[in-house]
């Protein structure tokens, strides 16, 4: 926990090396045989990934294949049944972690923003700010502000979520999760329940998190923004990583059968 | 018609049996001041049992609050009063009209606040814990707030019929309102303090009832 989102000029010179080199890093977020089943379905089959530090990692896959479930089994929201998960090289799966301690350093953005209603944007980030990391009222307010400024939202800190648009949710529910200063932050689909007009906004801050060294791991399907800004591709289907690499490669000359078939859906769906 | 308005609305009759049903309205509020607060407490507390994801929980949660809804709360009470001393529980008015409306009670406001927890989605929870916080803290910051302002007009409603049903605490002689009306009535032989206790219940309850259909229909709105 020696990087502080929050100032990102003292992680930029680590975020560059991290960047140059990620297979030599040790991983922040690594997923070892990861196996979920719900009922009979089987879920997940034999996950393992490896996401470096400061790496965006982009998950594409066909509805079902088992993308949400993964990340979810990453802050265990889902528990899953067998594999390990290890967060900046510690053992997060299994008896005697505590969850609570654990799930503070694994920020989590949602499709549907998940904001608390009854909340104003301030204290949707700053209720974790003070019950989970028991800061004082003033200083969960000026982290919020930050925050808050970093999404491009410093002036609506007193809106509601029904006062504000879609895309300006979404960023409140960036902010509530960074400002927590996680050393990875998982997007579950975050631009997919937006009008087209508003992705750009929420696309914009993530491409910020990313120039400050933040590590990400993404379930969405902008492949515009997958081959801008991800640092490499996975692919899944039917609960197994069938191919991953370099979103150049990935986009240009997937080497799996299911991932030509996505691929040439979704431009056609375009 | 002058005879009606002797039996009904007797000023003079009225002004004597006052002081009584001063007494019986304090002694309504008495009631209502401790039936309310632990029926809301044990609603809540049976509204978790029985949404709870732990069976051995939820199973005897909603059992209870089934039991205790079905069952009528008249009957309840002189259960409670008359029957118990037969296996030598022996409980003071107060305390069985306690006892019997807090079963009852508890009952019908879980279902309210079952009704309410349910309404708040997993998304609120998955939300706050993945934050760090701790199932207790993300009931009592995230999820009851929510749940609470949802069923917030039900709760009221519930909260008026419980008032009115106090009323039956008279079978004890717990001296409430009704209790006390009606022994100024058998010594006065006239129906008048009944007339007031009602305009007392109606003057209680009427602007309560009324701001909450015209919040009711706001929301409709
Ligand atoms: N809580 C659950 N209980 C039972 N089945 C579930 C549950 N969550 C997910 N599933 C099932 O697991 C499978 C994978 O779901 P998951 O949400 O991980 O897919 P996904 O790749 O995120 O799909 P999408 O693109 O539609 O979001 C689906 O068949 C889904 O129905
Ligand atoms: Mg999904």
């Amino acid at each position: 926990m020696s990087k502080t989102i929050m100032s990102p000029a003292a992680t930029s010179p680590t975020a560059a090396q991290a960047g140059a080199a990620p297979a030599v890093a040790r991983p922040t977020l690594e997923l070892i045989g990861l196996r979920k089943s719900f009922g009979a379905i089987e879920v997940l089959r034999d996950v393992s990934l490896r996401v470096a530090r400061s790496e965006m990692v982009f998950v594409l896959g066909r509805s079902g294949s088992g993308k949400s479930t993964m990340l979810r089994c990453c802050n265990r929201l889902e528990e899953p049944d067998a594999g390990e998960i290890l967060l900046e090289g510690e053992r997060i799966t299994g008896r005697g972690v505590n969850l609570d301690r654990v799930r503070r350093r694994i920020g989590m953005v949602f499709q549907n923003f998940n904001l608390y209603p009854h909340l104003d944007a301030r204290r949707n980030v700053t209720l974790a700010l003070r019950k989970v990391l028991g800061q004082s009222r003033e200083e969960a307010d000026a982290r919020a502000a930050e925050a808050l400024a970093r999404v491009g939202l410093a002036d609506r800190a007193d809106s509601y979520p029904a006062q504000l648009s879609g895309g300006q949710q979404q960023r409140v529910a960036i902010a509530r999760a960074i400002a927590l200063e996680p050393a990875v932050m998982l997007f579950d689909e975050p631009t997919s329940a937006l009008d087209p007009e508003l992705v750009g906004d929420v696309l914009a801050v993530m491409r910020e998190l990313k120039q400050d060294g933040m590590t990400m791991l993404v379930v969405s399907h902008e492949m515009a923004f997958a081959r801008e800004a991800a640092d490499r591709v996975v692919f899944m289907a039917e609960g197994r990583i069938v191919e991953e690499g370099p979103p150049e490669q990935i986009f240009t000359s997937p080497r799996h059968e299911s991932t030509r078939a996505f691929l040439s859906r979704y431009s056609f769906g375009q | 018609m002058d005879q009606l308005i002797q039996q009904f609305f007797n000023w003079d009759i009225m002004m004597r049996a006052w002081p009584m049903l001063l007494r019986g309205l304090g002694m309504t509020l008495l009631i209502c001041a401790a039936v309310i607060p632990l029926g809301l407490l044990g609603g809540l507390l049976a509204a978790l049992a029985s949404t709870s994801a732990r069976p051995w929980l939820r199973w005897p949660g909603m059992a209870l609050v089934d039991l205790f809804r079905a069952l009528p709360p008249l009957v309840l009470l002189i259960f409670v009063y008359a029957g118990l001393p037969f296996a030598g529980i022996r409980l003071s008015p107060f305390a069985a009209v306690t006892v019997a409306f807090f079963l009852n009670n508890s009952a019908y406001y879980g279902e309210i606040f079952r009704a309410g927890l349910i309404s708040v989605g997993q998304g609120q929870t998955d939300a706050a814990r993945s934050t760090g916080l701790t199932a207790r803290q993300t009931l009592i910051h995230v999820v009851l707030p929510q749940a609470t302002r949802n069923v917030l007009p039900d709760l009221i409603s519930n909260t008026v019929e419980v008032v009115k049903l106090t009323s039956i605490a008279s079978v004890v002689s717990m001296g409430e309102l009704l209790h006390a009306a009606d022994l100024a009535r058998s010594v006065t032989y006239n129906a008048s303090p009944l007339t007031m206790a009602a305009g007392i219940y109606l003057l209680m309850l009427w602007p309560v009832v009324r701001l909450l259909s015209r919040y009711q229909r706001q929301i409709a709105v």
